[in-house]
């Protein structure tokens, strides 16, 4: 009962606070796209550059269909229009899709691969932290540590072939890539090694994340007030010390997110698969305008998103943070 | 058979640098339902002989020797067993309440866990007993505090809560260290108070650690003196009091200011001269963080209508409670934050109008000596750089051979020998920092210096070394200073006359004599009431009433009197119109009923 | 310390290593084309699908990568001191204002921003600087931003105020010799970033261009012929990690020597 009033009053605030939180997104939003639209235009180089060059009147032709022929600032206009109706316009490369389509069909392959990554990251990362931190000191702290170093240093695109060259090439236990669509049991194994190579990273900078405020956080006085009072190490470890020393991995998450966001777009090209990272890249070389501009929109709502999550845990988690919202 | 006995008691420490001895050999016993008062300045490995009994030292510690409890031995009892002790036996309080409890936990949840843990009880139990503690220790609603986070209690609120925690399973042995340190005078009286009559209801035997004699005076049985790890002195309270053996107890005791006792009579201002700094209708108000775009910033006038005057070779003490305004009230008088009205006059001369040469000329004339020694340094310079800065800065008319000299002499003057001018501030000690500070401060030839805090760090035999370079260096060089402090006693010691401040505002001026000797105002008298006197015949014959509450936020002050909502005497009178300064007596007092309430007699 | 005598070792071998050896990073070497590490025909480290001396080669594209970083770091490193040190120093409004925007630019996917800058502008070393440049310093000027007001808050510097010194000096001897810590460990800290970032770009095929070369772009090519000649792969793979890896180090380190509370474990 008082559990639900208490509740009640934060929903109110809760929503407040959201609200309040949508409104500062969009300007975040409009200089995002801004950006990436005049840059875009900016550029050398046009959609239709082909080796050939098309009769002039066809161009204008393909242009005007496409509404290249407008001013810029029209075109932005008429961009934005469609993008708050939840259009991505036309893709000029793929031929009859729209981007719409194309970021629906890679994105749940990207989310399944992204996923997997942070659930691993996040079980893996907190685990060998945690256990570095009550280990403070000692052997298998500095051993948890010196390996999540290496795992910071070497970058996931150097960790995709060597896994390709172990399991796929000399063990020969797992597909080297490939992404077959029988269903989510049938890719398990193409899933695996991209999986740990997008992982990776994130598994060694959260392990050292959470072994540092745990550390820290065993070090307050609240901690030895706990002792003080006979709670076992256990106790102490779960009901104490694991939330506060979570928090700042909560606030990871939303630049960890961006990162396995960025790192997909290698880790999807070594192993072949067709997520919408592949799409940006094959989009940018050929100056697919409305699908990279599609592609950086979708990712930078999903970011920002991410982050917003992220607040709201933090409130929920942080009795304190939530009095300030 | 006493219910604790320690004996040989040793704690060692390995450090990269060697092994550390904390404590080295300490033998006591402590009887039931009896209180043991062990005092020590900072490093002298009291809190340690606790932790040790406790089991609860850092990793790289280690104990040794003997102490049986309840008869089990407790040095090297393994930890699950201990555990058991732990919290249920003995309990144990630490110093600051405002991190001690979790923060990420409501208060009934972490009190709950303790009964859970040592008596098996369900929830709900659990949760009832807690409210009964709760009320025990006299927190309003008790029932709803449980629900409550810990941020939303004040300091001496949680403080109740960790002494309720600690009385849940009633253990025989509760163990305080410095419990009362981080709160404010009338808030120490109340939990001192609270302590007293729970020592009575529950028949704990107490051990209470802390490095103020007055407390030990008044509420413990014996008394344990350590210095460097080692027991000085050990016997009941009265004995050691009234005839300390050992020299250092005796440099100890004598080191303590008495509010009891007249101050050294010292040479009165020349109130004759033209006064040296004068302040009136000072206003200091802070706009916080909007909490909305649109709504209005709110406001927190941290001081208002500030008025006094000094004259040269005079002391001015400013004491009130944390968050009464006495900084701000420096910090705008020398222009480290805006005055929103006011004036202030330095040496005849108006600074509200001063320009930017005339505020040059009046830093050379009005210095500051600050509150934490160390941070007050920047550490990426030595001792003769920091004292050389301001006289670069105010006094361009030297030149620099002549400055050189000048900040060896005043260096020497402080006490800091030639060949220690190139050390950098942490190769000092805190009391050797804070005469570097007082020669910064001194360089320029101050007329004036306002000290805020400057000996509230400091340990009690160093405190009173800088009190008295302070006095010397007044009286050599004719200062007017403005002594900010909260502890009542060392700013008798020192102050001619003393201004008590509370909420923004001042309640009395008086001089020394009479505030200490007949307060008019209420609120000083319970200041002097709260303040604990290092002598247990004085200390225990005091009768006292404690002050309720905690001062209100300045955010919202009450609409009258800033004191009424906390004083017993407060009629209807007092809530509406707040009461101007005026002179009762011998005093200027801030009161509505000061003459119906004033003490009779002189 | 080992950490910084490998990596001295590494930075030393880059900028003198290809003097040792008689062919030159380009140098089309077609009798021995995808030949393992041997001594004998001065190939060290073997040589990839053109005969090109991938010991050379890797030591040239060090040269890139570390000069990336090193330059990419200074980049950062003025805007963001001088940016945060402004908005930490001047508070207020100012502050407020400076620092919503950056909170904005943080909620951008920059890599994707900064793959189109390189997909669109040509694969420019200036404008891989200026791109990595621009997107670290964010970082940069919340550090020092934090770390200014923390420090404009310190006792000392009231004091100097108190007496009297003027505010350029109070920046100079107070402010910027104790941000000077803080600065030191990040840069140590946004070197490894920043050539990490140029590899990926360089992975991408966006980075430096044929036949110039950096670490990023060997290891692409070494991943590409990887069944047939891992030796591609593990030289130029071994030396950006374990540069990263001491770069690193010697951050960690250094910040755990700085920060006082650490000492104490």
């Amino acid at each position: 009962m008082r559990l639900r009033s208490v509740c009640g009053v934060y929903d109110a605030r809760m929503f407040r606070y959201a609200i309040r939180r949508v409104f500062a997104a969009i300007p975040t939003l409009l200089i995002l796209i801004a950006l990436a639209f005049f840059m875009i235009r900016a550029a050398p180089g046009g959609p239709f550059d082909t080796e050939k060059t098309l009769h002039p009147e066809i161009e204008a032709k393909i242009r005007a269909a496409y509404h290249l022929d407008e001013p810029l600032h029209q075109q932005l206009g008429r961009y934005l229009w469609g993008l708050a109706q939840g259009d991505f316009g036309p893709s000029f490369q793929y031929i009859d899709r729209s981007v719409t389509e194309l970021i629906r069909e890679g994105f749940p392959v990207s989310l399944q691969l992204g996923a997997c990554a942070m659930l691993l990251a996040l079980l893996a990362g907190v685990a060998a932290g945690g256990w570095a931190a009550l280990r403070q000191n000692r052997f298998s702290d500095h051993a948890v540590m010196a390996v999540s170093m290496t795992g910071i240093s070497i970058p996931n695109f150097v960790v995709g072939p060597l896994l390709i060259l172990l399991f796929a090439v000399h063990l020969d236990l797992l597909p080297a890539g490939g992404w077959p669509t029988e269903g989510f049991l049938a890719r398990l194994p193409n899933m695996v090694m991209p999986v740990i190579a997008l992982a990776l990273p994130q598994i060694a900078y959260i392990a050292r994340l959470t072994r540092g405020s745990m550390i820290e956080v065993l070090r307050s006085n609240f901690i030895r007030m706990a002792r003080a009072q006979g709670l076992s190490q256990s106790a102490i470890l779960l009901r104490h010390a694991l939330k506060p020393g979570l928090l700042p991995v909560l606030s990871y998450l939303g630049p960890a997110t961006a990162a396995v966001i960025t790192g997909s777009v290698v880790i999807e090209q070594i192993f072949g698969v067709p997520g919408l990272g592949r799409h940006f890249v094959q989009g940018a070389l050929n100056r697919d305008y409305t699908l990279v501009m599609g592609v950086v929109v979708f990712y930078g709502v999903l970011i920002i998103l991410f982050n917003f999550l992220v607040d709201i845990c933090y409130g929920l988690l942080d009795p304190r943070a939530r009095q300030q919202n | 058979m006493p219910l604790l006995s320690v004996r040989g008691l040793r704690v060692d420490f390995s450090t990269p640098d060697g092994v550390v001895e904390a404590v080295r050999g300490i033998d006591f016993n402590l009887d039931a339902a009896c209180t043991l008062g062990i005092v020590g300045e900072s490093g002298s490995g009291k809190s340690q002989t606790v932790l040790s009994l406790m089991g609860l030292l850092a990793d790289n510690g280690r104990s040794s020797g003997s102490a049986r409890f309840e008869g089990r031995e407790l040095i090297g009892m393994p930890d699950g067993e201990l555990r058991g002790i732990r919290g249920n036996r003995i309990a144990m309080i630490f110093q600051d309440p405002m991190t001690s409890l979790n923060p990420y936990l409501r208060i009934g949840a972490q009190m709950a866990q303790v009964l859970e843990l040592h008596e098996g009880l369900g929830r709900r139990e659990a949760l009832r007993r807690c409210g009964e503690l709760l009320e025990a220790v006299r927190i309003p609603d008790a029932g709803k505090r449980l629900d409550s986070w810990p941020h939303e209690l004040s300091g001496g609120m949680r403080q109740r809560v960790t002494i309720a925690t600690a009385l849940l399973c009633k253990p025989s042995l509760l163990i305080a260290d410095e419990p009362t340190t981080a709160l404010d005078v009338t808030v120490q009286a109340q939990i001192l108070a609270l302590m007293r009559e729970l020592r009575r209801d529950f028949q704990a035997a107490i051990i209470f650690i802390t490095h103020d004699l007055g407390i030990v005076a008044g509420f413990c049985d014996d008394v344990l003196v350590m210095q460097d790890g080692e027991c000085r002195e050990r016997g009941s309270v009265e004995s050691v009091y009234a005839r300390p053996a050992h020299p250092y107890t005796r440099r100890l005791l004598s080191a303590v200011p008495r509010l009891n006792q007249d101050a050294r009579s010292r040479a009165p201002g020349r109130t004759d001269l033209r006064p040296a700094l004068e302040v009136s209708g000072l206003d200091v108000v802070y706009s916080l963080k909007r909490p909305g775009m649109f709504a209005p910033a709110p406001r927190l006038k941290a001081v208002s209508s500030g008025a006094f005057m000094i004259a040269p070779g005079e002391t001015l003490g400013v004491v009130g409670e944390s968050g009464c305004g006495k900084s701000s009230l420096a910090r705008a008088v020398i222009g480290l934050v805006p005055a929103n009205a006011g004036r202030i006059t330095l040496l005849g001369r108006d600074l509200g109008k001063a320009d930017k040469s005339a505020w040059k000329d009046a830093r050379r004339n009005m210095q500051m000596v600050f509150q934490d020694p160390l941070a007050s340094l920047n550490p990426r310079m030595t001792a003769r750089q920091i004292v050389a800065e301001p006289l670069g800065a105010c006094r361009p008319d030297l030149s620099r051979g002549e400055r050189g000299e000048r900040v060896v002499r005043i260096l020497n003057r402080v006490g800091l020998a030639d060949g220690q001018l190139d050390r950098y501030p942490h190769e000092f000690s805190g009391g050797q920092c804070q005469r570097i500070g007082i020669a910064r401060a001194l360089a320029p030839g101050p007329a004036v210096v306002i000290c805020d805090e400057a000996v509230s760090a400091l340990d009690v035999s160093i405190r009173a070394q800088i009190v008295d370079l302070l006095m010397e260096l007044q009286d050599e060089l004719g200062l007017a200073l403005v002594f900010i402090a909260h502890d009542l006693a060392v700013v008798r010691q020192i102050s001619h006359r003393v201004v008590v401040m509370y909420l923004g505002r001042a309640m009395e001026i008086a001089h020394s004599e009479h505030l200490y000797g007949r307060p008019m105002h209420p609120y000083t008298r319970a200041l002097i009431e709260a303040a604990p006197i290092p002598d247990p015949k004085v200390e225990r014959n005091r009768t006292r009433e404690p002050l309720q509450g905690e001062p209100p936020s300045p955010l919202n002050p009450p609409p009258g009197c800033a004191f009424s909502a906390r004083c017993s005497f407060a009629i209807d009178r007092c809530r509406r119109e707040p009461p101007e300064l005026r002179p009762v007596a011998r005093s200027m007092v801030a009161c509505h009923r000061a003459e119906e309430i004033a003490p009779s007699g002189a | 310390m080992t950490a910084a005598a490998i990596l001295a070792l590494v930075a030393v071998l880059c900028v003198f290593g290809p003097l040792l050896s008689p062919v030159a990073f380009d140098y089309l070497d077609w009798s021995h084309v995808s030949a393992p590490p041997s001594l004998e025909n001065w190939h060290f480290f073997g040589t990839d699908d053109l005969g090109r001396d991938l010991f050379v080669r890797t030591l040239v594209g060090g040269r890139i990568s570390l000069m990336v970083g090193l330059v990419a770091t200074a980049v950062s490193l003025v805007i963001g001191i001088s940016y945060g040190a402004l908005a930490g120093y001047v508070g207020g409004r100012t502050d407020q204002v400076m620092m919503r925007i950056v909170d904005i630019l943080y909620a951008m996917p920059f890599m994707f921003l900064v793959i189109l800058l390189m997909v669109l502008f040509g694969r420019n070393i200036a404008l891989i600087f200026v791109a990595i440049g621009a997107i670290n310093w964010l970082d940069m000027a919340r550090i020092v931003r934090g770390q200014t007001l923390s420090i404009k808050r310190r006792e000392f510097v009231e004091a100097a105020q108190a007496a009297g010194v003027s505010t350029p000096r109070i920046i100079r001897r107070h402010i910027v010799p104790n941000l000077f810590g803080v600065v030191v460990v990040y840069v140590t800290l946004t070197i490894p970033q920043v050539i990490l970032v140029e590899s990926f770009l360089s992975f991408l095929g966006l980075g430096v261009q044929e036949p110039m070369t950096s670490w990023g772009a060997l290891v692409n090519e070494g991943a590409k012929a990887l069944e047939n000649a891992p030796w591609t792969l593990i030289f130029p793979a071994g030396f950006l990690a374990a540069t990263l890896f001491c770069c690193n180090f010697i951050g960690d380190g250094l910040r755990d020597a700085l920060d006082p509370r650490d000492r104490s474990a």
